[in-house]
């Protein structure tokens, strides 16, 4: 494992940020922290990286007891939501600060530096200022800077949050091919669902202080553990007392056994999809069909319709609970 | 058309009217600020530089500048490092008694120098306690140099501290905590990322400390004791030549001190990069 968190408990003043998490994080991996702001993913985050002090627990990085070592000696790489650029360096510089720090050889430096700077393709803006290169620009020199000092592990605090849609998705690729080059262990935080089943091999969902579950994006997707992972992965609509995904109903035009009776209110086509509202026993469902399902079927407000969920449709609670 | 015709007027009363605005707002700086300066100026090389030239290089003048210096130099180290560790404090560090301390930083800025130079007298006063004792190891503090130093110091305590504070605020902790990952302990970080940011504000602070510290009037004239040869600074000497009916060399002595503090502050602007560059 690159990173064994146990036990972390945090407090900030009543607010109790995180409550008793454990985690595996293992070697290799790139790996996402998901939930919703104020949950305590940026918390448990800081804490990784020794820029926060827990209450209680232990934090173990490539096997060393780390709980009580500062962020110096941690070995850990960090980027910030807002790139926290040195202002006053150029990219070059900036990339090498940690090598300087170390005191190695300049030539040594050199090397790496160009290397990294060829890595995020920065090479033609070695000799400008963090001013004068775009968000994104300076997010990858972030990276860059992070990586020249080969920590055990990467940690990025909602590495994208600052950049518009466009760049968000370039970077988000980019930064799933570098993770295949560099294999170094990553963990990063963010809000954004999409973000964290594109990019990650596991997620981790946080949210109130705990963890609600740990998976791969199919596990989490198709298995929530409960109605929080499965409401914060996807769509949900309920069918009678059960959630389920829109996209996971069968709409019938017969009766048959196992179904849900219903009465078409809405047919909207969204682009590819068509949504279909409709009330059963009194109350508001929504399903998700493709055209050619929707064509099929002739749907018009008014229709009786009968629903179930289909064989493999993903149902908070049966997945293997944290 | 007429809307054309309309639109050219408001321009032009815009104009007018900004123009009117820079003339007030010029003339009001010419009157307060440029005419004076530029009177000393007339007066002082009235009868040529020679006069100048004798009246600056006389011992008394010279002792006079040199005091003042002393004075200075002690006055900007002693602000500078506790300007800059006051800032710090107040915006990276939480702790008790912050507020207080925050307003009391403002102090100086308040009270009349006057006034802090007789309660100087008040605490290290030759027949004070603590004076007293001071004295008995040797230490004379008012009516020397080590009181002059205090007293000005106090009077330009806020000056760093107010530059340096705003741009603490704005640059955040994410720079500090990035070269902390990054291996770099506290010194180093202050040295090699903090510092660098606040540098100009620093400087501007470090200048405007300068410019007090020479001109300070007040506190020092009660402290000093205005012992000439000893204790007197560049503008007690000017007073006393002014008492004197020495006029010359009262405009001598203040031209220098204007054009010392006028030169700081044009070197500085000239060296501080646009606020687009930054």
């Amino acid at each position: 494992m690159a990173i064994r968190v146990r036990n972390i408990t945090k407090s900030f003043g009543t607010f109790a940020a995180l409550t008793d998490v454990s985690v595996d994080i293992p070697t290799g991996s790139l790996t996402a922290l998901l939930g919703p702001s104020g949950g305590g993913k940026s918390t448990l985050l800081r804490i990784i990286a020794g820029l926060e002090q827990p209450d209680g627990g232990m934090v173990e990085i490539a096997g060393e007891d780390s709980t009580s070592l500062p962020p110096q000696s941690r070995n850990v790489g960090f980027v910030f939501q807002h790139y926290a650029a040195f202002k006053h360096l150029s990219v070059r510089r900036n990339i090498a600060f940690g090598l300087e720090i170390r005191k190695r050889p300049k030539a040594e430096i050199r090397t790496r530096v160009d290397e990294l700077l060829q890595l995020v393709h920065l090479e033609q803006f070695a000799d400008r200022l963090p001013a004068q290169l775009s968000g994104g620009q300076r997010q990858r020199m972030a990276l860059a800077r992070a990586l020249a000092v080969e920590p055990a592990v990467m940690l990025l605090d909602e590495p994208f949050g600052a950049l518009d849609a466009q760049v968000r998705r370039e970077l988000r690729d980019w930064l799933r091919r570098l993770h295949d080059e560099v294999h170094v262990t990553t963990v990063f935080v963010t809000h954004d669902q999409e973000e964290a089943m594109d990019v990650a091999d596991e997620i981790v969902v946080i949210n109130g202080g705990r963890i609600e579950q740990v998976g791969t994006p199919d596990e989490l997707y198709d298995r929530p553990a409960n109605d929080f992972v499965m409401s914060f992965l996807g769509p949900v609509t309920r069918l009678g007392d059960r959630a389920v995904r829109p996209h996971d109903l069968e709409v019938l035009t017969f009766p048959e056994a196992g179904c849900v009776a219903a009465t078409v209110v809405r047919v909207v086509r969204l682009g590819f999809e068509v949504r279909v509202d409709a009330l059963a026993e009194g109350r508001e469902v929504w399903v998700q069909l493709t055209r050619a399902q929707a064509e099929h079927l002739r749907l018009a407000p008014g229709d009786d319709v009968w629903l179930r969920p289909a064989r493999e449709a993903a149902s908070a609670g049966v997945g293997e609970a944290v | 058309m007429p809307r054309f015709a309309a639109s050219r007027t408001a321009t032009r009363t815009g104009r007018s009217s900004r123009l009117a605005l820079r003339v007030v707002a010029l003339g009001y700086l010419a009157l307060l600020l440029v005419l004076p300066v530029w009177l000393v100026a007339w007066r002082t090389f009235a009868g040529g530089v020679a006069p100048v030239w004798h009246s600056l290089t006389s011992p008394s003048t010279i002792h006079a500048f040199k005091v003042t210096g002393i004075v200075a130099l002690c006055t900007v180290v002693a602000n500078t490092v506790f300007g800059v560790g006051t800032a710090l404090l107040l915006v990276r560090h939480e702790f008790p008694g912050k507020r207080a301390l925050n307003a009391l930083i403002d102090l100086p800025l308040a009270v009349s120098p006057v006034v802090v130079g007789l309660a100087l007298i008040l605490i290290y006063g030759r027949f004070e306690p603590v004076g007293g004792w001071l004295a008995d190891h040797g230490v004379q503090m008012i009516f020397a140099l080590p009181g002059m130093v205090m007293a000005t110091v106090f009077i330009s305590l806020p000056l760093v501290v107010r530059e340096v504070v705003p741009v603490l605020t704005e640059i955040g902790t994410d720079q500090e905590q990035a070269a902390w990952t990054l291996g770099a302990g506290r010194i180093q970080t202050f040295r090699r990322i903090t510092l660098p940011a606040i540098r100009w504000a620093l400087a501007y602070g470090v200048v405007l400390t300068l410019a007090r510290a020479l001109g300070e009037y007040g506190a020092v004239a009660v402290v000093s004791g205005r012992l000439v040869g000893k204790t007197q600074t560049v503008t007690l000497l000017v007073e006393q030549r002014f008492q004197n009916f020495d006029q010359s060399g009262a405009y001598a002595a203040s031209f220098a001190l204007a054009a010392i503090a006028v030169v700081t502050l044009v070197v500085i602007n000239l060296l501080r990069p646009k606020e687009s560059e930054i």
